[in-house]
C-alpha cells in the first residue's frame, strides 16, 4: 500500500503544480466562438500588473484561453483527412465591410420591355451549317469574318441602286453604324440607371437620303424649338402634322396623353350618378372674408343713412364751434401752424401770412 | 454579365477581369491589409509594423518607402493605396519628438477612411527577441480582451473591433482542434495603456478530454498608449455593417417554436360554408321537377324585383 500512496502523492503535487482545467471568475467571461474571441471583464489586479506585468497578463490570458478552448472542445467534432475538425458557430461581432452591399444591376431598356412582355432570351448555337460553303461557319467571333470573306467575295449591285456602287463599302458603313447604334444605347441606359437627364436627340442619323416622314419630323422640330414652343411661327403652305410612333415624344413642348379607355354601360352609369349627385348635394359656399366685408359695407352704409335723416341744425353746430376755436376744422386750443410740409395749393395754410 | 455600370469600357480583358473583381461581393474574403512608413519612421516603428505585418502574412502588403504625408491631416495618400492595393486595413508608422513610435492603425470603408487610431509604443520587444518555435503563417489566431475598459470607453471600444478586422481573418465554417495554436492578448488598462501580447498554445494532457492549455510568449510583445482617434460617424459605421440581403436568414411565416422547443405552425382556413355542404346523397331528399320549377320561378322574381328597385333609386 505505500507504494500506491506514495504514487497518489506524486501525481497531487504534480497536479498542484499545473492549473487546472477549471477557471473561476468573478464576471462570466464572454466568447465569441465564431470568431474565437474571449472578452473578459473582469477588474484587473493593479497591484500584480505594476510589479510581475509579463507574467500577470500571460496567466489571464491562460485563463481566458482555457476558457474558449474549453467551450470550443464541446463543439461536435469531424474527422476530415486525419484531422480532428470542430464546426464553428456563426460569430457574434459585427464587423464592418470593407465595401457596401452589392446593389442589384439596373435593367437595360430591352431588358425591362422584355420582363414585361415575358421574352426569354433563345440559346443560338455558335456554329451553323453553311449549305453555300459546305461547312460549318461562327456566327461571331474567331474565324467569322475569314468565313464571310470567303462566302462574300463577290456581291451584286442591285438594280434600283447605282452601278457604280461599292456595296463592300456600303456593308461595312451599315455595319459600324449598327455599333455606333448600340454604343449611344449602352451610354443612354447608364444614363437612365444614374438618373441623369439627357437631352433628346432628335431623328437617328441615317447614311442615306432622309425619308419624306423624317424631313417633315426635323422641320416639325425645328418649329417647335422656340422659347415659345413655335407657337408664333408661321404655317408653310400644305404644311402637314408629321404622323408615326414616338414622332409626338420628340416635338418640344408636346406631351402625348393617354386616352381614358372607354368605360363600361355600369360604370358610366355611375360616373354620371355621382355627378348629380354632387351638384343636387352642393351647399353654398361660404366665403368668410367676403361676408365679413359685406356685412361692414351694410353697416356703414346704415350709419350714413341715419346721419343723412337726422342732420343736427346747421346754424347751431356752426355756432358752437365759433366760440370755441374761430376755426371750423381746428379743435384744439394750440397755436396756428402753418402746413407742415403737406402742400395743398387749393386749400390755404393756416398761419401768419408770410410777405 | 460585363461592367456596364461605367462609361469607358475596359480595353482589354484582363482588365475587365481586374474591374470585375473590385466589384462588391456579398461575401467578401479575408481584408487584406497595408503597412506604410510615414515621414522619418523610426527603427522601432518600422520593425513593429513589419512583426504586425508577419502575424497578418498572407493578407498584407509592406511598403519599405517613406511617404512625406501626415495621416491625421491628410490621409487621401492611404486611401489611393488602399484602392490601388485593394487593402481594407491600413498601418502607418511614423516618429517625430512631440509624438514619438507612432503608430497609425486604421481601416476604410468604400475606399474612404472609417477608423483611424494612433498609438504610442512605449515598449516593444519585437519577434526576433524571443528565441522559441513560433506559429504557423496564415492560422487563425484566438483573441482575448482583458479588463473592463474595453467597453467602457467609446474609443476602446472601436478600438477592439478594429484590432478584431485586423487579426481575425476569415470567417471560417469548421476549424482543426490542433490548428488553435496561438492566441493574441489585449489587455487595456484605465490610464489609457493597451498591452499587445501574443503567445503559443501548448495542449496538455489534463485526464480529461479537454487539454488543459499552457501558454508561451512568442512575441511581439507591445505596450501601446492610446492616442489621437479619429472615428467614423456613427451612421457611416452602421452602413459599414450592413448585412446584405443574400446573407439575411430567410424567416419563414406562421412557424413559431414554443419554450420545449416543438414547432408550432399555424394555418390559415378559408372560410366554412355549411349551408353548401354536400352530404351524403339520398333518393328521398331529391327534389321533384315541380319543386325545382317553382324554385327557379321564385328566384327570377327576386331577380326582377331586384332590377326594378335599382332602376328606381337610379332615377
Amino acid at each position: 500500500m505505500d507504494i500506491v500512496n506514495e504514487i497518489l502523492e506524486k501525481e497531487q503535487k504534480k497536479s498542484e503544480k499545473y492549473k487546472s482545467i477549471t477557471v473561476e471568475k468573478h464576471l462570466e467571461v464572454e466568447l465569441d466562438i465564431g470568431t474565437l474571441l474571449a472578452s473578459d471583464t473582469n477588474d484587473l489586479d493593479t497591484k500584480l500588473l505594476q510589479s510581475n506585468k509579463d507574467d500577470y497578463l500571460q496567466s489571464l490570458t491562460r485563463d481566458n484561453t482555457q476558457l474558449l478552448l474549453n467551450k470550443i472542445w464541446e463543439l461536435p467534432t469531424e474527422r476530415v483527412d486525419e484531422a480532428i475538425v470542430v464546426k464553428l458557430p456563426e460569430p457574434k461581432t459585427v464587423l464592418p465591410r470593407a465595401k457596401p452591399c452589392p446593389k442589384p444591376k439596373p435593367l437595360t431598356k430591352w431588358q425591362e420591355f422584355a420582363k414585361s412582355k415575358g421574352i426569354t432570351k433563345k440559346k443560338k448555337d455558335k456554329l451553323q451549317w453553311d449549305e453555300q460553303l459546305q461547312k460549318w461557319v461562327p456566327l461571331y467571333g474567331f474565324k467569322k469574318a475569314a468565313a464571310e470573306k470567303e462566302k462574300n467575295w463577290l456581291i451584286e449591285v442591285p438594280q434600283n441602286l447605282d452601278p457604280m456602287t461599292d456595296m463592300f463599302e456600303k456593308k461595312a458603313s451599315e455595319k459600324s453604324e449598327k455599333v455606333a447604334k448600340n454604343e449611344l444605347q449602352r451610354l443612354k441606359n447608364i444614363a437612365r440607371a444614374r438618373k441623369v437627364k439627357i437631352p433628346r436627340v432628335g431623328l437617328p442619323v441615317t447614311s442615306d437620303k432622309a425619308s419624306a416622314t423624317q424631313l417633315d419630323t426635323a422641320a416639325t422640330i425645328a418649329k417647335a424649338s422656340t422659347a415659345s414652343l413655335g407657337k408664333f411661327q408661321d404655317k408653310l403652305p400644305k404644311e402637314k402634322e408629321p404622323r408615326g410612333k414616338g414622332i409626338h415624344e420628340l416635338i418640344p413642348g408636346k406631351e402625348r396623353k393617354r386616352k381614358l379607355p372607354i368605360p363600361t354601360p355600369a360604370q358610366e352609369r355611375e360616373n354620371n350618378l355621382n355627378m348629380l349627385d354632387n351638384i343636387l348635394n352642393k351647399r353654398p359656399k361660404i366665403d368668410m372674408d367676403k361676408a365679413v366685408a359685406k356685412h361692414i359695407h351694410d353697416e356703414q352704409v346704415n350709419r350714413s343713412e341715419e346721419k343723412k335723416n337726422t342732420k343736427p341744425a346747421k346754424g347751431k353746430r356752426n355756432f358752437k364751434a365759433k366760440t370755441k376755436g374761430g376755426n371750423p376744422t381746428n379743435f384744439t386750443a394750440k397755436k396756428p401752424k402753418a402746413g407742415k410740409g403737406q402742400r395743398n395749393p387749393a386749400k390755404k395754410a393756416g398761419g401768419r401770412k408770410r410777405r | 454579365m460585363g461592367i456596364i455600370q461605367r462609361v469607358k469600357k475596359p480595353t482589354t480583358r484582363k482588365g475587365k477581369k481586374v474591374l470585375q473583381s473590385k466589384e462588391p461581393k456579398p461575401i467578401e474574403g479575408p481584408k487584406q491589409a497595408l503597412f506604410l512608413q510615414g515621414r522619418k519612421p523610426s527603427e522601432r516603428t518600422r520593425k513593429l509594423l513589419k512583426d504586425i505585418y508577419d502575424l497578418k502574412k498572407p493578407d498584407a502588403a509592406y511598403l519599405s518607402r517613406k511617404n512625406d504625408f501626415v495621416p491625421f491631416e491628410d490621409a487621401t495618400l492611404i486611401e489611393k493605396l488602399c484602392y490601388k492595393k485593394e487593402a481594407a486595413l491600413f498601418g502607418v508608422g511614423s516618429h517625430s519628438k512631440k509624438r514619438p513610435h507612432n503608430i497609425v492603425l486604421g481601416r476604410t470603408f468604400d475606399y474612404g477612411i472609417l477608423d483611424m487610431i494612433e498609438l504610442g509604443a512605449d515598449n516593444y520587444k519585437a519577434m526576433s527577441e524571443f528565441h522559441n518555435m513560433k506559429v504557423l503563417a496564415g492560422i487563425k489566431p484566438c483573441l482575448v480582451f482583458n479588463g473592463p475598459a474595453w467597453d467602457l470607453n467609446q474609443d476602446l471600444k472601436r478600438l477592439k473591433s478594429l484590432f478584431t478586422d485586423f487579426f481575425c481573418r476569415e470567417k471560417v465554417e469548421s476549424i482543426r482542434l490542433q490548428g488553435l495554436e496561438h492566441v493574441i492578448s489585449f489587455t487595456a488598462t484605465d490610464d489609457g495603456s493597451i498591452y499587445f501580447r501574443s503567445y503559443r498554445i501548448q495542449l496538455k494532457k489534463s485526464g480529461q478530454r479537454t487539454p488543459r492549455v499552457e501558454l508561451e510568449e512568442i512575441g511581439p510583445s507591445i505596450d501601446f498608449k492610446l492616442r489621437r482617434t479619429r472615428l467614423g460617424a456613427e451612421d457611416l459605421f452602421k452602413e459599414a455593417c450592413k448585412v446584405p440581403r443574400e446573407l439575411k436568414p430567410i424567416t419563414k411565416k406562421n412557424i413559431s417554436r414554443d419554450a420545449f422547443g416543438s414547432k408550432l405552425g399555424r394555418v390559415h382556413m378559408g372560410k366554412q360554408e355549411i349551408q353548401k355542404l354536400q352530404t351524403r346523397k339520398m333518393k328521398g331528399l331529391k327534389k321533384t321537377p315541380e319543386e325545382k320549377k317553382q324554385m327557379l320561378m321564385k328566384r327570377k322574381q327576386e331577380r326582377k324585383a331586384a332590377r326594378q328597385a335599382q332602376n328606381v333609386s337610379a332615377e
